[in-house]
C-alpha cells in the first residue's frame, strides 16, 4: 500500500506540470486579453501594459519564464487587481472556499449518507420512498433556486439568518453551507442506497447473517465499508468540484471565497490568476482522487475479508 | 469505524452551535445611524485604490472618499467648487490657468499639499511606463500627449509649473472650456510622492502603497480596513481642510456585485444605499409609499453600432429603416420598466445646456419603404444580420425585444448572438459584427466627449464612420468657438451629421437607479451619478446631536 | 459455487431471454412504466412541437408583459407577453435533446474507459486515470469559451462539450467497479473457462455494474440540463429567443416574487422528467439485476 501512494505521488508531478501547460497554451488562444476594456485604451497604454507584464516576449520565454518563478512558489501579480499577487489572492479566498465546501461536504454525507443507508434496508417502504423523493427534489433543485428560495424565506420573511456575507453576522454561514450541500446530499444518498443493495445481496452478507450476527452488527461491521465504495469514488471529484462549485454560491451570498476568483478569473482573462487557482484545483483533485482510491482499496470487502481472516 | 463514529456528535454539536448562535441583533442601517456610519453598496470589489491605475465606478467612489482633486464637483450643480485648491484664475487667451493651493489641503500624514506634489504626479499619470488607461484626462496640457506616448522624454516641456509652493501653473494646447471639471476626474489626483517611493519606484503599478497599512491620501476620509470582496471600511479624516463640513464618521463599501442580493441586503437593513436595482423590483418599489427607489437621467446612451462597411448596412436606407422601425417608447415602458428615456441621437438631452438634434421617430411605414427602395421589399432577398451584445440581463432583453420589432415591421431575419465580455470586445474591436450593442457614460459633461467618440481615428468609433468635414468640425472649428453658444451650434451641426449618415442606431438615455434608505440625506441625484461624501449625513445622528 | 455464478455460465449464450426477461419484470413495476409513459409523451410533444404549439415562440406582445395564467395563455405569459406553454414545449426540445444526448456521451466514453482501465490495471490503468485527473483540473470556463470560438454556435458541439466533461466522473466509478467485480470468483471463472477479455468486460463485467451506471446516469441527466442552463446564462450556450427548462427556470429564479408562475410551470415540467427518469431508472436496474432477478 506505501509502495501505492508513493507511485501514485510521483505520478502526480507529470500530471500537474501537463495541466499547467495545457492550461498555459489554451487561456492564450481564448480571444480578448486582460487588458481589453469596453473604453478603447490607447495602443501605447496597452503596449506598455503588456511590457510590464512581459506578455510581449515570445509565448515559449513567457511559459518557461513562468515555470521558473512556479518553482520558486511564486504565482506571478493579478492583472485585474493591480498590486495583489496571485498567492496573496488564493490565500485569501482559499481557506474560506475550504470551509464553505468542509461543511457543504458534512451535510451531504450526514443527511445523504443516514437516509441513503436506511432507505437501502427497507426497499420500496415508505423510509425508502420518502428520502429519495427529496433526494431527487434536492437534485433538481439548483444553487441558483434553493440559495434565493432559502434567503427569502429564512433571511428576509422569518429573519432567522443572515442574508449575506461570511463570519461577519453569527449565523451567516448556515444557509450557504446548506445551498451547497444540498444538491450534494442527493448524490450521496442516492449512491449510498444503491450502492447498500447491491452489498446486501452478496454472499458475504449472507453468510454473516447466517453465522446469526445481529442485524446492526451485519451492517455496521460488514455492509457499510462495501456498501459505501461508489460513494467514495464519487467523493474525490465531489470536493474539488465543491470548490470550483462554490461559485454560484458565493456569488448568491457575497462569500468571498475562491470560487469566485476561479471563474472571474476566467472572464477577466487574468491569465496568472487562471493559472494559480487551475494549479492549485488539480493539485486538490489528484490528492483527493488518491485519497479516494487508497479508500476504496481499503473498503475493498475482497481486502478487508482477507484482514478478517487474520484477526 | 472510529472516526465514523466520532464525527457525528461532534457536527451536531457544530450546527447546534450556529443555529443557537444566530438571533436577531440589530441590523447595520440601525447601527449606522446611531455610529454615523454610512454602509454604501458599491457594485464590485475595486481592481485597486491607486487614483493613476484604476478605472471603473466603484473605484471612482474609493478613490474619490481618500483623496481630492484640485476642485470638486457640487453634487447639486455638477459646478466645480474648491478642492485641493481654493482659487483658480485663466489668463485672458484662456491658455493659462494657475491653481492657488489651499494653505490648510495635509496629506493625511500631516504633510502639506504641495504645487510640487502636483507636477510629480502628473509625470506619474503621464508616464508610459505607468500604463495609466486614463492618461488622456491629462491631454489638453501642453504637451502632455507627446510625453505619454514616449514622444518626449522631458516632462520639463509638459505644461505643468510649480511657481511655488502653492501655486500651480498648467499651460493648455488651447482653451478647454471643460479642464476645471477635469479636475475631478481621480486620473488628475496627486498622490504623496514619499509614500509612493518608499514602496518602489514612482511608475511602479505593482506594489503595496495603497494597503490599509501604508497608504496616504488627502481626501474627507482615511482608508481603516480593507477586507478582500468583503467590505472596505473608511473613517473621517482627522487632517482634511474641510474636516468640519464632513459630517459621518465612516463609510463601509460593499463589494455588491450581484444587485439581487443587494437588494435583499437592503430589504433586511444591511444597506443604506444600493448601486443598482434588479430591472423587476421597480414596478414594486415605485407602487411603495415613502419609495427608497431614486431614479435620476444619467450622462450615457445605450446605442446600437452598425458595421457600414458590410452588407446590406453599407446601404444608408437599411441603417435608417432598422433604426426607424424601433418603438422605442414601447421599448422604455415595456421591456424597461420605464428606467429609460428614448433616445434618437448620441449626446444625452441637456449636456450642460446642450440638446442633440432629433432627426426621426418612430415611423414603420417610412421604413418599410426605405426597405423596399433598399432592395428588400417585405424581407425579399434579406441575407440576415446579427446583433452581438455581451452577456447581461438588460442587453439580452433589448436584443429580443428589437429583434422581434425589426421581424414584425420589415419581416427580416435577424439572429442574436450572446458573448462573453471579453469575446464582446474582441469581435467590437475586430469589427467583426453585423450590429454590436454599445453604451457610452460621459467622463466629463460635455458634448465633445461624445461627438469625439465618431471621429474617423476614434479608438471608440468602431462602425467604419469616416467623415473628413465632421472630423474638422468637433476637433478643430468647435474648439476654437469663440463662445459657448458658438460651440454648441457647431457641435449640433456635426451630430445633425452624424444622424443623418447614422452608423449607429441610439436607443435610450440611461438613468441611474438606486435604493436609497430615507435616513440618508445630502445625496442629491445629479446627472453624473456623482457622490461626494463630504456632503452626505444621517438623519438620527443630527437628531441626537441636537 | 454459488448461485450467481450457475447464473451467468448457463446463461452465456442466451441474451435475448435476458432480456425478454428483464422487460417482463419491468413491466410489473408500476411506477417504472408509468415514468416511460410520461417520458415517451414528453418526447412525442417535444418531437410534435412545431405544429402543436398553441402560439409562434416568438411572437410577443409587450404592452400585455408578464401575466399569470389565462384562458388564453393556460400558463401564463413572460415579460414580452411571449406564452409560457409554447415557451415550456420549445424548451423542452432542446433540454431534452442536450439531457440525453450530452449523457449519451458521457455514458459511453466514462463505461468504455473506466471499464478498460480498470479491467486492465497496471500501467494502462495508470496512465488512462491520470488522464482524466488532467482532464478534470482544466479550467473548465476556458475549454467552453475556446470551443465556442473555434467551432462557432453549433448546439451539437455544445452537447458534445458537456458530455466531454461529464464522462470524467462515470469513468471514475465505472473503473471503482470493475476493480471490485474483476476478483470475484464469476470472472475468475470465465477466465478459467479462457474467454477473452473483451468478452469478460462485455458479457460479465458490465451486467453487474449496471446497477451504479443507471442510478449515475439519472443523476447526470438532471445534472446536464442545469449545467446547459448555466452555461447558456453565462452567454456560453444557447442563443436567445432559443430557450430551454433550465434557461426558464434560471430566468424565473431572478423574478420568483414577482411572477412565480415562470419559475412554478418550467420548474414542475423539468421536475416530473427527472421523476420519471428516476422511477425508470430504478425499475431498469431492478430489472437487470442478474443478482437480484435470481432472489
Amino acid at each position: 500500500m506505501t509502495r501505492y501512494i508513493i507511485v501514485r505521488i510521483l505520478q502526480a508531478l507529470p500530471v500537474i506540470l501537463a495541466v499547467i501547460t495545457a492550461t498555459f497554451f489554451l487561456v492564450r488562444m481564448a480571444p480578448g486579453g486582460p487588458f481589453d476594456s469596453e473604453k478603447a485604451v490607447m495602443p501605447e497604454v496597452k503596449a506598455a501594459l503588456e511590457a510590464r507584464y512581459k506578455l510581449d516576449q515570445p509565448i515559449l520565454a513567457q511559459y518557461f519564464s513562468y515555470l521558473s518563478d512556479l518553482r520558486e512558489g511564486d504565482f506571478g501579480p493579478s492583472f485585474k487587481y493591480p498590486g495583489r499577487s496571485v498567492n496573496e489572492l488564493i490565500a485569501a479566498g482559499m481557506p474560506i472556499t475550504a470551509e464553505l465546501g468542509l461543511y457543504a461536504l458534512i451535510f451531504a454525507v450526514l443527511l445523504g449518507g443516514v437516509t441513503g443507508v436506511i432507505a437501502s434496508l427497507r426497499p420500496n417502504s415508505w423510509v425508502d420512498h420518502i428520502p429519495m423523493t427529496l433526494a431527487m427534489i434536492g437534485i433538481c433543485v439548483p444553487s441558483f433556486l434553493l440559495g434565493p428560495s432559502l434567503v427569502l424565506l429564512f433571511g428576509v420573511h422569518l429573519d432567522w439568518f443572515p442574508v449575506s456575507g461570511w463570519g461577519d453576522i453569527p449565523g451567516d454561514k448556515v444557509l450557504p453551507s446548506i445551498t451547497l450541500g444540498a444538491a450534494y446530499a442527493a448524490y450521496v444518498s442516492r449512491l449510498s442506497r444503491a450502492g447498500m443493495l447491491e452489498v446486501l445481496s452478496q454472499d458475504y452478507i449472507r453468510t454473516a447473517r447466517a453465522k446469526g450476527l445481529a442485524e446492526w452488527r451485519v451492517i455496521t461491521r460488514h455492509a457499510l465499508r462495501g456498501g459505501l465504495l461508489p460513494l467514495v469514488a464519487f467523493m474525490g471529484p465531489a470536493f474539488a468540484g465543491l470548490l470550483s462549485g462554490s461559485f454560484v454560491v458565493e456569488t448568491i451570498f457575497q462569500v468571498p471565497g475562491l470560487g469566485r476568483f476561479y471563474v472571474q478569473a476566467a472572464f477577466n482573462r487574468d491569465y496568472t490568476m487562471i493559472l494559480g487557482t487551475t494549479i492549485f484545483l488539480s493539485t486538490l483533485i489528484v490528492i483527493f482522487n488518491l485519497l479516494s482510491d487508497v479508500l476504496a482499496a481499503w473498503m475493498n470487502p475482497r481486502i478487508r475479508s482477507d484482514l478478517l481472516d487474520h484477526d | 469505524m472510529l472516526t465514523l463514529q466520532k464525527i457525528p456528535r461532534s457536527i451536531f454539536a457544530l450546527l447546534f452551535i450556529l443555529l443557537a448562535s444566530c438571533s436577531v441583533q440589530e441590523g447595520n442601517v440601525d447601527s449606522g445611524n446611531r455610529l454615523g456610519i454610512l454602509h454604501y453598496g458599491n457594485g464590485s470589489e475595486p481592481q485597486g485604490l491607486d487614483p493613476h491605475v484604476v478605472t471603473g465606478v466603484p473605484e471612482n467612489h474609493l478613490v474619490r472618499a481618500l483623496f481630492e482633486g484640485l476642485a470638486v464637483k457640487n453634487p447639486y450643480t455638477l459646478e466645480p467648487e474648491p478642492g485641493v485648491a481654493e482659487r483658480w484664475e485663466f489668463s485672458d487667451d484662456k491658455r493659462i490657468v494657475n491653481f492657488f493651493i489651499n494653505p490648510r489641503a495635509r496629506w493625511s500624514n500631516g504633510d502639506p499639499v504641495q504645487a510640487s506634489d502636483y507636477v510629480w504626479s502628473w509625470r506619474r499619470a503621464l508616464h508610459p511606463e505607468m500604463g495609466n488607461p486614463y492618461s488622456y484626462m491629462l491631454f489638453p496640457v501642453k504637451n502632455a500627449e507627446a510625453f505619454a506616448k514616449g514622444q518626449i522624454s522631458d516632462f520639463g516641456k509638459v505644461g505643468v509649473k510649480a511657481l511655488d509652493e502653492r501655486t500651480l501653473e498648467v499651460t493648455l494646447n488651447e482653451p478647454t472650456p471643460y479642464f476645471i471639471q477635469l479636475m475631478d476626474h481621480y486620473s488628475t489626483f496627486a498622490v504623496h510622492p514619499p509614500t509612493i517611493m518608499k514602496f518602489g519606484a514612482s511608475t511602479d503599478r505593482y506594489t503595496k502603497w495603497t494597503r490599509e497599512e501604508n497608504i496616504v491620501g488627502n481626501g474627507p476620509f482615511v482608508l481603516t480596513e480593507w477586507k478582500l470582496n468583503r467590505r472596505i471600511v473608511v473613517e473621517k479624516s482627522s487632517t482634511y481642510w474641510d474636516r468640519n463640513k464632513v459630517s459621518l464618521n465612516g463609510v463601509v463599501f460593499y463589494p455588491t456585485e450581484n444587485s439581487v442580493t443587494e437588494e435583499r441586503m437592503f430589504r433586511v437593513g444591511q444597506l443604506h444605499y444600493t448601486a443598482s436595482v434588479p430591472l423587476d423590483k421597480i414596478p414594486i418599489y415605485r407602487e411603495m409609499e415613502n419609495t427608497p427607489y431614486v431614479q435620476a437621467p444619467y450622462l450615457g446612451t445605450y446605442y446600437y453600432l452598425l458595421n457600414i462597411n458590410k452588407k446590406p448596412l453599407d446601404d444608408i436606407r437599411v441603417r435608417k429603416a432598422l433604426s426607424l422601425s424601433i418603438d422605442r417608447d414601447k421599448l422604455a415602458s415595456t421591456v424597461l420598466q420605464g428606467t429609460a428615456v428614448p433616445a434618437y441621437s448620441i449626446t444625452p438631452p441637456n449636456t450642460l445646456g446642450y440638446d442633440p438634434p432629433k432627426l426621426f421617430g418612430y415611423d414603420p411605414e417610412k421604413a418599410k419603404q426605405l426597405m423596399t427602395e433598399a432592395g428588400f421589399p417585405n424581407g425579399k432577398n434579406w441575407p440576415g444580420i446579427e446583433i452581438i451584445y455581451n452577456t447581461s440581463e438588460s442587453h439580452r432583453k433589448i436584443a429580443v425585444a428589437i429583434q422581434q420589432m425589426w421581424a414584425s415591421t420589415l419581416n427580416i431575419q435577424v439572429t442574436l448572438s450572446n458573448q462573453e465580455w471579453k469575446v464582446y470586445l474582441d469581435s467590437v474591436d475586430q469589427m467583426d459584427f453585423d450590429i454590436a450593442r454599445r453604451g457610452w457614460i460621459g467622463d466629463y459633461v460635455d458634448p465633445n466627449n461624445f461627438l469625439d467618440l465618431f471621429i474617423s481615428s476614434g479608438g471608440n468609433n468602431s462602425t467604419g464612420y469616416a467623415d473628413g468635414i465632421y472630423d474638422d468640425l468637433v476637433l478643430r472649428k468647435a474648439t476654437k468657438a469663440s463662445s459657448r453658444e458658438l460651440r454648441y451650434q457647431i457641435f449640433h451641426r456635426a451630430e445633425t451629421m452624424l444622424m443623418q449618415a447614422m452608423p449607429i442606431i441610439p436607443i435610450y438615455t440611461y438613468t441611474s437607479k438606486h435604493l436609497i434608505n430615507p435616513s440618508v440625506k445630502g445625496l442629491p441625484s445629479n446627472l453624473m451619478d456623482s457622490l461626494n461624501l463630504k456632503y452626505v449625513w444621517l438623519d438620527n445622528l443630527k437628531k441626537e446631536e441636537r | 459455487m454459488t448461485e450467481r455464478q450457475h447464473f451467468e455460465i448457463s446463461d452465456l449464450d442466451s441474451g435475448i431471454s435476458l432480456g425478454k426477461d428483464a422487460w417482463i419484470r419491468l413491466r410489473k413495476n408500476r411506477l417504472a412504466v408509468g415514468g416511460l409513459v410520461i417520458l415517451v409523451f414528453f418526447f412525442v410533444i417535444a418531437l410534435l412541437t412545431p405544429w402543436i404549439a398553441p402560439y409562434d415562440y416568438e411572437i410577443q406582445d409587450l404592452d400585455l408583459g408578464a401575466t399569470g395564467p389565462s384562458l388564453k395563455h393556460w400558463l401564463g405569459t413572460d415579460i414580452f407577453g411571449r406564452d409560457l406553454l409554447t415557451q415550456i414545449m420549445y424548451g423542452g426540445r432542446i433540454s431534452l435533446s442536450v439531457g440525453f444526448l450530452a449523457t449519451i456521451v458521457a455514458l459511453v466514453i466514462g463505461v468504455t474507459w473506466g471499464s478498460i482501465a480498470g479491467y486492465i490495471g497496471g500501467r494502462t490503468d495508470a496512465v488512462m486515470m491520470r488522464l482524466v485527473d488532467i482532464l478534470y483540473a482544466l479550467p473548465f470556463m476556458i475549454f467552453i469559451i475556446l470551443l465556442m470560438v473555434v467551432f462557432g454556435r453549433n448546439m451539437l458541439l455544445l452537447f458534445l462539450a458537456i458530455g466531454a466533461v461529464e464522462w470524467l466522473t462515470m469513468a471514475r466509478i465505472m473503473r471503482g467497479q470493475v476493480q471490485t467485480l474483476r476478483q470475484q470468483e464469476f470472472v475468475e471463472a470465465a477466465v478459467a473457462m479462457g474467454l477473452s477479455r473483451s468478452m469478460i468486460l462485455i458479457r460479465h463485467i458490465v451486467p453487474n455494474a449496471v446497477g451504479p451506471i443507471i442510478v449515475y446516469t439519472t443523476l447526470t441527466i438532471p445534472g446536464v440540463m442545469l449545467l446547459e442552463a448555466f452555461l447558456s446564462f453565462l452567454g456560453l450556450g444557447i442563443q436567445p429567443p432559443k430557450t430551454s427548462w433550465g434557461l426558464l427556470i434560471a430566468y424565473g429564479a431572478e423574478t420568483m416574487e414577482e411572477y412565480p408562475w415562470l419559475l412554478l410551470f418550467p420548474g414542475f415540467f423539468l421536475a416530473t422528467t427527472l421523476f420519471s427518469l428516476n422511477f425508470l431508472g430504478d425499475g431498469l436496474r431492478d430489472a437487470l439485476d442478474v443478482r437480484s432477478a435470481k432472489d
